[in-house]
């Protein structure tokens, strides 16, 4: 509840702080620069309506006890590779993708294997990239960003299986 | 990344130079609604009318809660655009800007406030602006991964402090080494005037 306010306060601020900078560069500008925000944000809201209310769908059919059975204590590099194919396909919001991990962590999974669960969830989770990345950036470049960043979840979890433990 | 031959007139900027080319309804969209009618399909015929109808009330709810900051960011990002001079930014994240673009990225990125509602809107207005797929990149994947707002409302309570410092402090180089890789593949892809000297 109060992490929701603590970022519509940043949010909403931000927004008046760069608004300010804005309207002191004359009132012509800022009006035009409002009508160019409130215009794509018209145009998104499809997307996003999309995005919103089909993803509830997909996760409904893909149920989070699915990916749980993914990350079990089997470790080693097939470990990994199935924590990175399960955070990519983790339905729902943070809760569920951390939560998943941290149960993960309880049932014996390895710590690569879970670091790689979590920043593949940050980097691939297909709610995020349907809810908010394709309706915002030029599909062209989310495509790219996913390909150029599919070798980091492994880069990570060699990393800690190089350094060990925290 | 280290490739950085003169002319800052940048080139990536002039495929999405022109103010806003809305975005049309693309084959990403399409692929989408696809999954999504299938996905209804299942639930109906898992759960029947009954369940299709409570995901739909409560993504509507959810819908509403989101619109406003969905707002909020389509502002920031036509501010961002507006305050941001072309030239600048094209010269700090543009093609040209080496490390230090992939640098300012990564850090622009861990500071920005708010959420998937900022982050991307910021980024789209930062690519209309000047920057290239490199920089926006290492924005959006410092964002993701070592921005704090996410680690800090979620992982921090859910996976306790040692697990996300941990996780944290191996994902610091992630956002620069896949803006350089990005770099890399982009030439690679898309050869401009590269080698035309």
């Amino acid at each position: 509840m109060s992490a929701t306010l603590f970022i519509d306060i940043t949010l909403w601020g931000s927004v008046a702080v760069l608004g300010f900078m804005v309207w002191r560069r004359g009132r012509a500008v800022a009006l035009s620069s409002a009508r160019e925000g409130a215009m794509d944000f018209i145009n998104i809201v499809p997307r996003i309506a999309l995005g919103v209310i089909g993803s509830g769908y997909i996760a409904a059919v893909i149920p989070p006890e699915v990916i749980t059975g993914w990350l079990g204590p089997d470790s080693g590099w097939m470990g990994v590779l199935a924590a990175t194919i399960a955070g990519a396909v983790t339905p729902g919001g943070p809760v569920v993708g951390f939560s998943i991990a941290a149960v993960a962590l309880k049932v014996g999974g390895g710590t690569p294997q879970v670091i790689a669960y979590v920043i593949s969830w940050a980097l691939f989770a297909f709610q995020r990239l349907i809810l908010w990345e394709i309706p915002f950036m030029p599909a062209k470049f989310v495509w790219f960003r996913a390909a150029v960043s599919l070798p980091f979840p492994f880069l990570a979890a060699a990393l800690s299986m190089a350094i060990g433990k925290p | 990344m280290a490739d950085a031959p003169k002319d800052p007139a940048d080139d990536s900027a002039e495929t999405e130079a022109p103010r806003k080319k809305r975005k049309p309804i693309g084959w990403s969209m399409i692929f989408i609604a696809v999954l999504v009618a299938i996905s209804v399909v299942l639930v109906w015929r898992r759960d029947g009318v009954h369940g299709v109808t409570e995901i739909l009330y409560g993504d509507l709810a959810l819908f509403g809660e989101i619109l406003p900051r969905v707002l909020a960011g389509c502002l920031l990002g036509a501010f961002v655009a507006e305050i941001l001079p072309h030239e600048k930014v094209s010269r700090a994240l543009g093609p040209e800007s080496g490390l230090k673009g992939l640098l300012i990225g990564t850090a622009f990125g861990a500071i920005l406030p708010g959420g998937p509602f900022t982050a991307y809107p910021v980024a789209a207005a930062l690519l209309t602006v000047g920057a290239d797929f490199g920089a926006t990149i290492a924005m959006v994947v410092s964002w993701t991964l070592i921005g704090y707002g996410r680690a800090i409302a979620w992982e921090l309570p859910i996976l306790g402090t040692d697990f996300t410092i941990w996780r944290i402090l191996l994902s610091v180089p992630i956002p620069i080494l896949a803006g350089a890789l990005g770099r890399i593949v982009y030439d690679r892809l898309y050869p401009k005037k590269g080698e035309a000297e």
